[in-house]
């Protein structure tokens, strides 16, 4: 039997608040904005590498916000909007794509720990912090994502099988964009459904329309009901696609068609809760441009913020290697903060 | 055996003909990994492969690099020539246990019943610019798995006839590919189907002075500190080690015998680096012969640094390699 999918929008149903819907749009609308200034600041040199996420923001926010502030997330490269929904604050994410170690290093107060590069490597690690809260008296719940290809690995069954046995109170979101880079769903796996997966292992699996707000935030705030009430974990897969390249130094033209990527932007979440919020009396052309108007101040204060930080010495490359510096990072330390390279010490 | 005819290519391209040319000649050979199919991998090395030899010979494997060795050992159990890609060397740790349990000790767990044609191909090392863990060297932990090889070119030309090399070798081997040489290097390639041994390391440049000795990406790092030196008068003698195991040790022995005064240079992180390896078999072999004591260049204590705010301190240069044979010649 095929697992129903959870949907909402474009069937008129409206079964959030309307506070918690703005909520979404809005957090929704300004990740977006932020997607296409990085991409653009990508392309005039001032990032790395950046991976977009435009199309995949129901999903990354929808999770977000079902999270209560003591609750943490364990994202992957393409969890921008998630680590914004989660209160991080867009120069240090800007600092982050710049390996600027002033963005590697998260405000204390967000409870986000940095993306993870290396594929599925974070699912066991959310699981032990889930049960470290547990330890620790507190009731943090892990909300953590990985990627449809990601799945293939073997760190993501270990990761839900520790959850399971455990009882961990994680929240799994696989972000199903239907590649891995340029590999199809059906390439790297022969099960219709990723969701499927969690009965293996003795756990909710659900799937939701990864474009539908509604449906991720509502499936997800069960999951962490669930997690905190200490019934353990839930796979939680988010049917969706992202709009852009992989990554900055991708060409998706190799392996998708354009009239498979219209299709979907036809689905855009954003313009999908978008209607729904019109429809609802909440939103109309004049709040959309006072938003956008909003997000552009903010961005460029932020950016401002984020181009005036102190560029980063050397040395800086060799700290926090140890709590301590060992003799070879001192030695190290001390040639480069001279502008020196270790050799010209001798 | 070299062909004779030559045009210029890239590495990319090198490695390219030389995957086509051994598909073409032995139908036991296959290549996969992740994106190698239908994008023709991340760097195009293997662009086209998949039209022209099928789907059943170059494939997309799901994302899992522990699945794509371990697929590998069971294709060369079964008698098959499989040439597996990891998208990044730095994306080899999730396949140690099976470099380290398995490939490496096949020959000697069967009593040389089952041997292991394998090649393992992956991008390896900086400056271009990469994301977190993209540019990591991890040939110093695969040189102390048992049983594998470790070959790193350093060129277009020597990477076509190793990497064919490598196919052909009866035990498995690790080849790496420095990505900033992909698009970097280019050279004058012999047309058609050649090897060159592996196992052996070249004198890429003559010199009396002092020898510096290094693979892959830093040998262009050492010639350009070579030239530098021969301006002042110094005459540097380069080393290009090219396979790391099993090593060359009368090659290198020799270089550094005539020289008396060695550099090593590689880009992995110094402690537990390869060049603690060359320097400890230069002690044992020629300490005799030696003026100062060995050198090493390499990068800093720390992880990789990503993108470009860092790595040009981090990753070794001509400045740097100038830096350390002053030392070693001023002893
Ligand atoms: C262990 C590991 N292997 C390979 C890579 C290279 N790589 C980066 S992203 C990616 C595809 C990931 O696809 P998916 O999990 O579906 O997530 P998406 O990028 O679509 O969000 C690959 C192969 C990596 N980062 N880590």
């Amino acid at each position: 039997m095929k697992p129903k999918v959870v949907r909402y929008l474009d069937k008129g149903e409206f079964p959030v608040s309307g506070e918690e819907a703005l909520a979404l749009y809005r957090a929704m609308r300004r990740a977006r904005f932020f997607d296409e200034k990085a991409l653009t600041l990508q392309r005039q040199g001032r990032l790395g590498v950046y991976a977009p996420f435009m199309g995949q923001e129901a999903a990354q926010v929808g999770v977000a916000l079902a999270l209560g502030d003591r609750d943490w997330v364990v994202p992957s490269y393409r969890e921008s909007a998630m680590l914004l929904a989660r209160g991080l604050p867009i120069h240090v994410l800007l600092l982050y794509w710049r390996a600027h170690p002033a963005g590697w290093r998260f405000p204390e107060g967000v409870r986000a720990v940095n993306p993870y590069i290396p594929i599925a490597t974070q699912m066991p690690q959310a699981v032990g912090l889930a049960l470290a809260g547990r330890y620790r008296g507190e009731d943090w719940v892990v909300a953590t994502s990985i990627g449809d290809g990601g799945t293939s690995e073997g760190d993501f069954h270990e990761g839900l099988n520790f959850a399971a046995v455990f009882s961990a109170p994680v929240l799994f979101l696989v972000q199903n964009n239907g590649y891995a880079i340029s590999v199809p769903r059906h390439r790297q796996m022969r099960v219709d459904y990723i969701a499927r997966r969690a009965e293996g292992y003795g756990i909710p699996g659900v799937v939701v329309d990864g474009n539908d707000a509604f449906a991720v935030y509502l499936e997800a705030r069960k999951a962490v009901e669930r997690a905190r009430k200490g019934e353990g974990p839930t796979l939680l897969e988010a049917l969706t696609y992202r709009l852009a390249p992989h990554t900055t130094s991708d060409d998706p033209s190799r392996y998708r068609t354009r009239e498979e990527e219209e299709a979907w932007r036809s689905k855009d979440p954003i313009l999908r809760l978008r209607k729904a919020l019109e429809a609802a009396g909440l939103w109309d052309g004049d709040l959309e441009e006072a938003l956008l108007g909003e997000l552009e101040e903010e961005f460029t204060r932020e950016l401002a913020l984020a181009d005036g930080a102190p560029e980063p010495g050397p040395e800086t490359m060799v700290e926090h290697v140890y709590k301590e510096m060992g003799p070879d990072q001192k030695r190290a330390w001390e040639a480069l903060k001279e502008g020196k390279h270790v050799e010209e010490l001798w | 055996m070299v062909a004779e005819r030559a045009r210029v290519l890239n590495l990319v391209q090198a490695i390219h003909e030389a995957l086509d040319l051994a598909l073409a000649r032995d139908e036991r050979v296959l290549v996969f990994g992740e994106d190698v199919g239908r994008l023709g991998g991340v760097f195009r090395v293997t662009e086209g492969l998949q039209a022209k030899y099928g789907e059943g010979r170059v494939f997309d494997t799901p994302l899992a690099e522990s699945g794509i060795l371990g697929l590998a050992i069971g294709l060369a159990m079964g008698g098959m020539r499989p040439v597996a890609e990891i998208q990044f060397a730095g994306f080899l740790y999730p396949a140690l246990d099976q470099i380290l349990s398995h490939l490496g000790r096949w020959r000697h767990r069967s009593r040389g019943r089952v041997g292991l044609p394998v090649v393992v191909r992956a991008p390896y090392g900086g400056g271009v610019h990469t994301p977190e863990q993209h540019a990591d060297s991890p040939e110093a932990l695969l040189a102390h798995a048992p049983g594998v090889k470790v070959v790193i070119p350093s060129s277009p030309e020597r990477a076509k006839g190793l990497l064919l090399a490598a196919i052909e070798d009866e035990d498995p081997v690790f080849f790496l590919e420095a990505i900033k040489l992909y698009r970097g290097a280019r050279a004058q390639v012999p047309e058609g189907y050649y090897t060159l041994p592996l196992g052996k390391a070249r004198v890429v440049r003559e010199g009396r002075h002092a020898t510096l000795i290094g693979y892959g990406g830093m040998v262009e790092v050492m010639l350009e500190a070579a030239e530098v030196a021969a301006r002042e008068g110094v005459e540097v003698m380069v080393v290009d080690l090219e396979t790391l195991v099993p090593l060359d040790e009368g090659t290198l022995l020799e270089a550094v015998r005539e020289t008396g005064r060695a550099v090593v240079v590689y880009e992995a992180m110094r402690t537990g680096g390869f060049g603690a390896e060359i320097a400890a078999r230069i002690a044992e072999g020629a300490i005799d012969y030696l003026q100062a004591p060995v050198v090493r260049v390499a990068g800093y204590d720390a992880p990789y640094p990503p993108f470009s705010a860092m790595e040009h301190h981090y990753r070794p240069n001509a400045r740097r390699v100038l830096a350390a044979l002053r030392r070693v010649l001023t002893h």
